[in-house]
Order: C-alpha cells, then structure tokens, then sequence
C-alpha cells in the first residue's frame, strides 16, 4: 500500500503545481523559472539523509559531493531569484515617481 | 527530535513550497513567494538534519556552508544577461546531486530489503539515477550553447530518433538484469546505464536548435524537479517526493505555456532538430534584395518627429548591454511626447521574460512594455519600430514561407509601421540561422554596428 500512497501523494502535488503555474503572466517567467530551480534545491534533504546513512568511504564521498552540489543550488537560486524581483520593485517604484535621480 | 515532529515540518515545508510557487506567478506577491520558500527550505532542511538520519553533524555543516558560500558568490556576480547560464548550470548540479544520492542509497550496507520491496527500491535508484544523469549532462549542454561554448545549430546525427530510442530500450533491458543482479555486478550495471543516460542527455539538448533554447531550459527545470521526486521515492521521503512532484509539474507546465507561444508542438521540440531542415537552405539562398543602411542622425530626426513608437528588443540588447541607453532613450523620447512603448516577443532572449528582466532592470516603467499579443494588432499604425539586437521573432517569412523553418511561429509584424529600423551588428542570421526578409523590405533601414553605441549616438542625438 505504500507505493500506491506515495503515487497518490505524486499525483496531489502534480495538480498543485499545475493549478499554481498556469496563470502565470510572461513576465514572471524567469523569475518562476529561478524560484522553481531554488525550490528543487530540497535536493539537498535527499543528499543529508543520504550522507547520514553512508558507512563506506565511497558512498561517504557522493554523499558530501551531493551535499555541496544541492546547497550550491539552494543558496545560488535563492539570491538571483532575489536579485531579479529585486528589479522589478525597483522598476515599479521608478516607473511612478519617473526615476529622481537615476 | 522524534518523527512525528519531523513529518508536520514537512507538511509545513511542503505548503511554503506551493505558497511560494503560487506567489511568484502574480507580480504582487512575487517577493514574498521567494521567501515563503527560503522558510520552507530551512524549516525542510533543520528538521532533516534534527531528524534521526542524521548523527554526525560537523562536516555536514561545513559541506552545506562551502555549497552555500559557492552558490551565493556564482549568483551575486552573475550578470542579469547570464542569467539562462546560470539557471541552466543549477539544474545540472541539482542532477549530478541526485544521481550522486542514488548511487549512495544503492552502496547503502544497511539496506536490507527482500522480495517486492527490494524490487521496488531497487527501480526507484535506477529511475533516479537515470534521470538525474540525463538532467546533468542536458543542462551542462544547454549551459554551453546559451553562452557559445557550442554551437548552437541541432546536431543531426543520422537515424537520431532510432539512436534514443535504442538508448531507452537498452536501459529499460539493463533495468531488468539489474534487478536480479547482486550487489556487485549491479553496480556495474548501475554506471553503465549511468554512461548511457549522460549521453542521452547530451545528445537530447545537441538535437535541439538554439531558438528552442527557453523551451529546453524550462523542461531541463522540469527534469530535475522529476529528479528530485525519484529520490524521495529511494528514500522513502515524502518531503521530497512532493516537492519533486510540485516543481516537475510546474516546470512540464511552464515549458508547455512557452511552446504555445511559439505555435510549437511540445514534442516537435523535444524530438529537437529545429532550425535546420535539410541544410542550411534559406541561409545559402544568400542574395534578396539590397539593405539600406541609416546613421545615427537620421534615426534620432525620425524618431524625434514621430508620434508612436515601438522597441523590440532582443537577444542582442542583452549581449551588448544596451538595456539602460536604451531606457534613457525612452525617458527622453516621453519626456518629448512621443509615445514609446516596447513590444517583448514570448521567446525574445534566450529566457522567457528575459527581456522583462532586463527592461525593469534599466528601470523602464512596465506599464509600457507590452507582450506580443497585447500590441501586434496595433503595429500598423505606429511611426517608427525600433528592432534592437532581434532577429528572428521579427522574420516575416514565418507567416509567408511555409518553408522556412520557423514557419507557424507567431511573430511580431513590425513591417507594418512606417518605417522599421533595425539594430544589428551585421547582416549574420538569427539563433535559429534563418534569413530574415524583413531587412530588405523597402520600409527597412539598417543602422549597424554593436547595439549600446548604436542606441548611445542617437541619444546624443536626439
């Protein structure tokens, strides 16, 4: 039966993610792009656990190469998410008081 | 801290996750959809490491602050034109990290699982391997072509469907000896059909033609949240697996919303091969017509006088850097009178909003940067059309040659203003190599040289 929930569970989120993105306006679509690049960035559980269950040496070694590569991802995608809707604040800002002194 | 706690910190992580999507697709609540996010990551990644998987906790923390640190000095100093590269090479570190995950979950000496449930397992790490080594090695493809490392034209190699095909095939035989193979002679079996996968997912994003590139970046994204799901089923987490599952969907949605724009079928594009079909035809047509070159001067008097204008940016704008001239440009323009507004194709850039950044990072106000369909109606009555850095969203034989490879693509018909003026290095083609027409139509001027110096000289002119 656990195999069957966790289709289920599959399924749930799928639709979420459906429902969630597809009003989504052209403009945003790099930003989502980034913040969903961020969000894959839950990588990084699957290496931890996976680096807390390692004994050999080898599986030790993928273990702290995942880490690192999956915490690259989350700190990476996080700040250019940031830095690009930073943009658009600052480009929404401007547009009203038509940019004093830029 | 027992499991029940970790669970409902899950469920928390998870319903930030869908909070997070769900506020950055609305303008409004974009920024505190990424920071729904970030909470949902750190509750996700505090309650893993609290939890009882986790017993050493020194190096780990180092490891996760060496990631971080390289994560946050690559993305402070990326330049917003680099952003595709960067996004693409992310996914890539996102498959390489859950393939890395599967071969430690299979190499795990505790896992002693028997019957069904070893099957079971034993297809999820083969899965997981298998699509986090094609997401490595497409997006370190993908990375490549957007900054022109590679070509970007498709490889064609002969047979090519048959060739993938044959790949799936052999992994899908590889799957079933590998399921009754033993430990050792599994993992063999487990880095050759890792082999193949890697080359698979080299030759997927080779096939495919720069023009489709936002389409590959969008799916590559669907990829890893795929991959990211896969490992969650290994590991029996369902943190992962939802989150995976959320991010795969929505990637698979956003890549199909793109091809709509195109006027692309979603599989067309995957099968790739774009921008090439047999030869490089249109390209070696070579002569139509004559272009007429304008200076600077002239550019500015014609806009000066008129009354609408439109700016199309492109590719080009981003490459030079062009986005703030050409911003300034538009302030005084406004500040005169004219009416400037700016037509932003669906697939302009090499991202899907690309230009969107860049314009908002140069300040325009976004009220008058308008999307293909909210302006291509009204291109007729306009003065002056401004086509910057862009060439194959404006090609009108994608409306008039059903021959050319681009054909069907929904375009912008600027050659319906008055007068066109087309920024551009050279006479070279566009990502996809296509000729374009629209610089020899007889309402077209061709004002060359780089884009910034370009925009920089009429301002001074103007």
């Amino acid at each position: 039966m656990e195999g069957l929930f966790a289709l289920y569970i599959v399924l749930l989120a799928a639709f979420a993610g459906y429902e969630v993105i597809s009003r989504v306006p052209t403009v945003l679509h790099t930003p989502l792009m980034s913040g969903s690049n961020f969000i894959h960035g839950i990588v990084v559980v699957g290496a931890i656990i996976a680096l807390g269950q390692a004994e050999g040496t080898l599986q030790t070694l993928f273990g702290f190469i995942a880490v690192v590569m999956a915490a690259i991802n989350v700190v990476g995608g996080y700040i250019v998410t940031e830095r690009m809707l930073e943009m658009f604040k600052s480009g929404a800002k401007d547009g009203s008081d038509d940019g004093a002194g830029s | 801290m027992n499991s029940g706690i970790v669970t409902a910190a899950y469920i928390v992580a998870a319903i930030l996750f869908i909070l997070s999507l769900a506020g950055l697709s609305k303008q409004e609540t974009a920024g505190r959809g990424n920071l729904f996010g970030m909470v949902g990551m750190g509750i996700a990644i505090i309650a893993t490491i609290l939890g009882r998987d986790v017993s050493s906790y020194g190096l780990l923390i180092v490891m996760m602050l060496i990631g971080g640190a390289i994560g946050a000095y690559l993305s402070s100093r990326v330049e917003m034109t680099q952003m595709p590269e960067l996004v693409a090479i992310l996914h890539s570190f996102v498959g390489l990290a859950a393939v890395l995950v599967g071969f430690a979950s299979y190499l795990d000496p505790d896992n002693n699982l028997v019957g069904t449930a070893h099957t079971i397992h034993s297809v999820e790490v083969y899965l997981g391997i298998l699509i986090g080594a094609l997401t490595f090695t497409g997006s370190v493809v993908a990375w490549g072509k957007l900054n022109g490392k590679i070509g970007s034209a498709p490889l064609m190699l002969p047979h090519r469907h048959l060739l993938n095909a044959g790949i799936g095939v052999v992994c899908l035989i590889i799957l079933f000896i590998f399921l009754g193979a033993g430990k050792g002679f599994g993992a063999t079996l487990l880095v050759i059909m890792t082999l193949l996968a890697f080359a698979f997912g080299i030759h997927m994003v080779m096939a495919i033609g720069g023009a489709d590139m936002p389409v590959v970046i969008s799916m590559l994204n669907s990829y890893s949240g795929w991959a990211a799901a896969a490992t969650g089923f290994m590991l029996s987490n369902d943190l992962l697996i939802v989150t995976g599952a959320l991010v795969g969907s929505s990637g698979a949605i956003l890549s199909y919303i793109m091809c709509r724009a195109m006027n692309r079928k979603f599989f067309s594009v995957i099968m790739g091969g774009f921008g090439t079909p047999s030869g490089v035809a249109s390209a070696a047509d070579g002569e139509q017509g004559e272009a007429v070159a304008i200076s600077a001067d002239e550019v500015a008097q014609l806009v000066g006088d008129a009354s609408e204008v439109v700016i199309v940016p492109g590719y080009g704008m981003a490459v030079a850097h062009a986005q703030h001239p050409v911003s300034e440009l538009t302030k005084q323009l406004r500040d005169k009178g004219v009416n400037v507004r700016f037509a932003i194709h669906p697939v302009a850039g090499r991202m899907p909003g690309h230009m969107n950044v860049l314009l908002a990072e140069a300040n325009v106000p976004y009220d008058i940067v308008l999307e293909m369909d909210e302006i291509n109606d009204e291109l007729g009555d306009v003065d002056v059309v401004i086509v910057i850095g862009a060439n194959d969203i404006v090609n009108p034989s994608a409306l008039d040659d059903p021959g050319s490879p681009i054909a069907g693509m929904p375009v912008l018909e600027v050659w319906k203003a008055d007068t066109v003026i087309v920024s551009k290095r050279g006479m070279a083609t566009g990502y996809a190599g296509v000729e374009n027409p629209l610089f020899f139509r007889e309402n077209t001027r061709m004002l060359f040289g780089d884009a910034k110096d370009s925009v920089n000289e009429i301002l001074k002119a103007v």
